[in-house]
């Protein structure tokens, strides 16, 4: 009652200093649903679900929930989550051919596996116990193996490089993790619609997992904690990227089969249609997105084959002759970009007039034969191993220019002299030892001096099975530098026979590094008033964010021992520890000439009737005929014998009357 | 006296020709380690000893780090200050690790000269002794060798210490200072001996336990043959009434001398002060000295890591199952202990060569051995060509080493670089070495008791 009540005031002060709408809107949950789609230069297409859920925060609205996923509300109560992104991710992303330097790629392109990074508003030490919690109640949540984030050396805490002005930030990965179905189904369960209606009724598993990159995403902001900001409760950011191979369909089978791009459809890609869409979205989109380069390519075209007016070029003209879409779009929003002479285009297709007796089916239709490229990032990044053998090797970083320097001419420092800030960020597991010292930078192929290029470092080496060795470093390069390789060498560990996997000689996975260029943004300039701006998805395009890499996983093979020899090697080694130990001692007991003497002594004694009976008895049982002569040592030796078995028999079972 | 003095004179230039001609031998191979790459082969460097390792943990107190972050480094806070710079300097035109090379070249021929000094007391005192039992001409002096030329000879020449001293890393530092303490207590001087002793202690933990035979030569004076056998000579000469033969050195013989070795332990207390105090210095940002012990001495005798050397404890830990680790640990570091008292016992006239037993025993049973180690008590059993003439089994013993050596690198090539081989393979090279170890001291531990027992013959006969 009382929060209610407070609610009420609280809507009435809104009301009563006259806020706008949009504020008002604020205050309740919404969700939408959005799919980009984006032809690939070289003949796939990328489709981008996007769904956003909002709730308010808990002190204005409550915690009773009619849209938002309760598990993930719990989710950040529980553990006091700031912001927390979980990646799933099979197939690498192809920066070279998908682009690089483009809001999608830089947010949606993921390390393989599984990636998590999470940021907990608690003190200090408790974000570890947090972060251990939350991947275990993410692990049941999702099905999969993210619990294994828990022990740490799998997980690290980046400064800098990973993201700037984050604390207490945990970071993992798990570049192994195979990704299937049944992690898409817990996902999908977070949406209202599942995938019942909707767009996502369109995640026909079979389509997309064929696809040639799958990247499901979970982004979570919420500031439910920050008493002091004005709190906007909780964004929940699913996205689904996928790239897919259209199968071609039969107009596109003219004789320049080679060049043309294949035509596709929503039936084509995914196997089925949009049947409307759900109905509790606010906002259910189609865009369809041409990049710059392509943009251009087409304008140039027309330009010199119809000499068409340069203002009508939005207008369908010069786009009708390169393609046709089988739906008419409601809006077409060009990109004002000052800086690039190109930008790209959205065109914006509503699902609000289609139903099951009218399905949505976008087809879009390649007319003639057109070939372009992506923005790519201003240097490519690779990394691989060097050396060959078990015990030794190198990783080695090259980042290549691509050629295009317009993108670092923003960052012009005071000397006039153009450079490009360049953030490093790895994380090595402890069984790859690695020298920090031997970190060396070529630039050009030559070697360089470190202090002139590296403007910032913060090493925390691996400790052996604690934690995870972690690198982040920050280049400062000249614009003009085309190559630059990085390499540091290491020492492979050697683990003990149970921390191998089962499939120890496949080898280990180091993971993605992850290159980030923070003074270059990348964002889509669609409207100037940001009111304007009503979809999600769009407004997340116009969010700047700085262009990242992720480079390849490394694949460590480490010498394994033998796994069925335990026991042997305990026995073998025990038993020449023995050998050490008695016969060293025997040296040091052995006194020669006592020895003679007591020998010479006990000959003159007659031996007891004992001594008689065991010699007899030992002759019998060698088969031997009773020599009498030399009894005394024999005698001797076999008192000696019964003695030590009774003792031996007495501690046996003195040890196990009292361990046993 | 006239035929030793010329002999002597003869072998010096021979002497001299042939240390100098090792010295230059380690300068030119100085110049290809790149070729050699010696400084990561498992037999020469361990984690312990590696100047690899001590340069990254050099270049972590660099940019203010502790060295023991990230368990690369393992060594002694002192040896990173005064070794680290060297690893970072360069001459110009010169590869990085010529300064180090040099120091260990430099430490193996002072190690070398210290075993040559040790050698000359010991053989003189071993002179004197027979003849003061009246053995002097039974055993002609002129068949003495040298034995400390020939040690000095041995330690410079033996391919061992040759690739341990090119191959990059620090055990010639400490093999030079556990020679060291071993001098400073044969000569006699408590300090020398106390500084030896507390550095080779913090820099190698094992020699540790060298501290009976420096306090038995400290008390008793150098290698000799048992006291008993004055008290026998003696008896023999009271009986004999033959007054005329009293042996000089008898009186002072006799009794352990108090006097030294309580000045070592005062020394011990101030050396061990200063070296703490220095770590504590040293370690004050990153930890403190718990730290220190924590990674240096943990380190050791936890065996922490398993990286193959050619001990055989890493492949045993590798392999152990987790609940029984604690167990073996105790066990393989108490087989140590165990042999200490009744070695000290039956060896307490022969202090050096109680030294040679328990190096021996510690290279054999310690987690991260190195050829470096065996190089060192080789030497030292050169000391003992005297005494240990009629030992058995010593060609093939000799075969044995010479087998491994050869057989071992071929084993970790095949398992680590070719993955044709099995990890099987090298662990059993490692078992043979170790086997030959326990030969080794077996049979020189017996020969030496021999030889006191054939002495003690002679004395009783004549």
């Amino acid at each position: 009652m009382v929060r209610l009540r407070s609610i009420l005031l609280f809507l009435l002060l809104f009301k009563s200093f006259g806020s706008i709408i949009a504020e008002e809107e604020d205050q309740i949950e919404q969700f939408s649903e959005a799919l980009l789609l984006r032809p690939l230069p070289d003949r796939k297409v990328l489709a981008h679900f996007h769904f956003e859920s909002k709730v308010p925060p808990t002190r204005t609205h409550g915690s009773h929930h009619h849209l938002f996923p309760k598990s993930i509300y719990q989710l950040v109560h529980k553990f006091r989550v700031r912001e927390m992104e979980l990646s799933f991710t099979q197939g690498r992303w192809n920066y070279a051919r998908w682009g690089g330097h483009d809001p999608i790629s830089s947010r949606n392109a993921k390390p393989p596996g599984v990636e998590l990074w999470a940021t907990f508003d608690v003190p200090q030490h408790q974000v570890d116990a947090s972060w251990r919690n939350l991947t275990h109640a993410l692990s049941g949540l999702f099905c999969a193996s993210i619990n294994f984030l828990e022990s740490s050396i799998a997980y690290s805490s980046p400064q800098w490089s990973f993201k700037s002005f984050a604390t207490n930030i945990r970071y993992g990965t798990l570049p192994r993790e195979a990704v299937c179905t049944e992690n898409l189904t817990p996902w999908l369960k977070l949406l209202p619609c599942r995938d019942k209606a909707g767009l996502s009724a369109l995640m026909d598993r079979p389509s997309i997992y064929r696809g040639f990159y799958h990247s499901q995403r979970l982004h979570l902001v919420s500031n439910e904690f920050d008493l002091a900001a004005a709190s906007s409760g909780m964004v929940l950011e699913q996205t689904l990227t996928v790239v897919l191979q259209p199968v071609t369909l039969g107009s596109g089978m003219t004789s320049s089969v080679a060049i043309q791009q294949p035509s596709w459809s929503l039936s084509s890609l995914f196997g089925r249609k949009v049947s409307g869409r759900c109905v509790l979205s606010n906002a259910s989109n189609v865009y369809v997105q041409l990049e710059p380069d392509l943009v251009s390519e087409l304008k140039t075209t027309s330009e010199t084959q119809q000499q068409s007016d340069v203002e009508n070029l939005i207008s369908q003209a010069w786009s009708d002759m390169s393609f046709e879409m089988s739906e008419s779009a409601v809006r077409v929003i060009q990109e004002a970009n000052d800086f690039q002479k190109e930008s790209s285009l959205l065109y914006e297709f509503s699902l609000e007039n289609f139903s099951d007796s009218r399905p949505f089916d976008l087809e879009f239709r390649w007319k003639r034969p057109v070939t372009w490229s992506s923005q790519l990032a201003p240097l490519q990044a690779h990394r691989f191993l060097m050396g060959s053998g078990n015990e030794r090797g190198a990783i080695a970083i090259s980042l290549k220019s691509v050629g295009r320097s317009e993108y670092a001419k923003s960052s012009v420092n005071e000397e006039g002299r153009c450079s490009l800030r360049v953030d490093l960020f790895q994380v090595v597991p402890w069984y790859v030892k690695v020298y920090y010292h031997t970190l060396k930078v070529f630039l050009d192929e030559r070697l360089h001096s470190l202090a002139d290029v590296v403007e910032r470092t913060n090493v925390s080496p691996s400790e052996d099975k604690v934690s995870p060795g972690l690198m982040e470093i920050a280049l400062r390069l000249p614009c003009d530098v085309h190559s630059v390789i990085l390499t540091l060498e290491f020492d492979k560990g050697f683990l003990h026979i149970d921390e191998y996997p089962p499939d120890a000689n496949q080898g280990f996975d180091i993971p993605s590094a992850l290159i980030r260029f923070p003074e270059i943004k990348t964002k889509m300039h669609l409207f100037e008033d940001k009111s304007a701006c009503k979809s999600p998805i769009l407004s997340k395009l116009q969010e700047e964010s700085p262009v990242l890499w992720y480079t390849e996983v490394l694949l460590v093979p480490l010498t394994t021992p033998d796994f069925s020899m335990p026991y042997n090697v305990i026995t073998i080694t025990c038993t020449v520890f023995a050998l050490y130990f008695g016969s060293l001692l025997n040296a040091l007991r052995r006194r020669v000439e006592e020895e003679e003497r007591l020998l010479k002594s006990k000959a003159a004694k007659p031996s007891g009737p004992i001594g008689v009976l065991l010699s007899k008895l030992s002759a019998k049982l060698r088969g031997k005929p009773l020599e009498p002569p030399p009894p005394s040592s024999s005698s001797k030796v076999s008192y000696k014998l019964i003695l030590r078995v009774i003792l031996v028999a007495g501690i046996a079972a003195a040890w196990q009357y009292f361990y046993g | 006296m006239k035929e030793e003095e010329k002999k002597n004179m003869k072998t010096k230039p021979h002497f001299w020709r042939w240390a100098v001609a090792s010295v230059i031998f380690r300068l030119v191979l100085i110049y290809f380690p790149k070729n050699l790459n010696l400084a990561t082969r498992p037999e020469v460097s361990t984690p312990v000893t590696s100047l690899r390792r001590l340069a990254e943990g050099y270049w972590l107190t660099q940019s203010s780090m502790s060295p023991y972050a990230g368990s690369m480094y393992h060594g002694s806070p002192l040896l990173l200050s005064v070794l680290g710079p060297l690893t970072m300097k360069k001459i110009e035109g010169q590869p990085y690790h010529l300064l180090c090379s040099f120091v260990s070249v430099i430490a193996d021929f002072i190690s070398a000269m210290l075993i040559r000094a040790i050698g000359l007391k010991l053989r003189m005192a071993y002179c004197e002794r027979l003849k003061s039992l009246g053995l002097g001409k039974l055993f002609e002096i002129s068949e003495i060798l040298p034995s400390e030329d020939i040690a000095a000879l041995v330690y410079l020449w033996n391919p061992l210490t040759i690739v341990t001293c090119v191959g990059f890393n620090t055990t010639p530092v400490e093999n030079l200072f556990i020679i060291l303490s071993l001098y400073g207590a044969c000569i006699r001087v408590a300090p020398l001996a106390a500084f030896g002793w507390v550095v080779a202690s913090h820099l190698s933990l094992y020699p540790t336990i060298l501290i009976i035979p420096v306090i038995l030569l400290l008390g008793n004076g150098p290698d000799a043959t048992p006291r008993k056998l004055f008290l026998m000579y003696k008896k023999d000469e009271a009986d004999n009434s033959s007054k005329g033969r009293v042996v000089n050195g008898l009186s002072e013989q006799k009794k352990f001398s108090w006097r030294p070795v309580g000045l070592f332990f005062v020394w011990v207390l101030i050396w061990t002060l200063y070296t703490l105090v220095l770590c504590g210095i040293f370690m004050r940002n990153y930890g403190g000295l718990s730290e220190m012990f924590n990674r240096t001495y943990g380190f050791i005798l936890t065996v922490k890591d398993l990286s193959p050397n050619i001990g055989v404890l890493w492949y045993f830990f590798a392999e152990v199952f987790e609940f029984f680790r604690d167990f073996f640990l105790i066990v393989f570091h108490v087989n140590i202990l165990f042999m200490i008292l009744p070695l000290a016992i039956r060896l307490k006239h022969r202090p050096c060569f109680l030294a040679f037993v328990y190096m021996a025993i510690c290279s054999m049973l310690k987690p991260y051995p190195s050829v470096g180690d065996s190089a060192l008590y080789l030497a030292l059993l050169a000391l003992f060509f005297n005494e240990l003439a009629e030992m058995q089994f010593s060609f093939f013993l000799f075969c044995g080493f010479v087998g491994v050596s050869l057989l071992s690198p071929v084993m970790h090539n095949l398992w680590i670089w070719r993955g044709t081989g099995n990890a099987n393979f090298y662990f059993a090279t490692g078992m043979a070495y170790a086997c030959f170890q326990i030969i080794l001291v077996v049979e020189s531990v017996s020969a030496m008791l021999n030889h006191d027992r054939k002495i003690r013959k002679l004395v009783a006969a004549t």
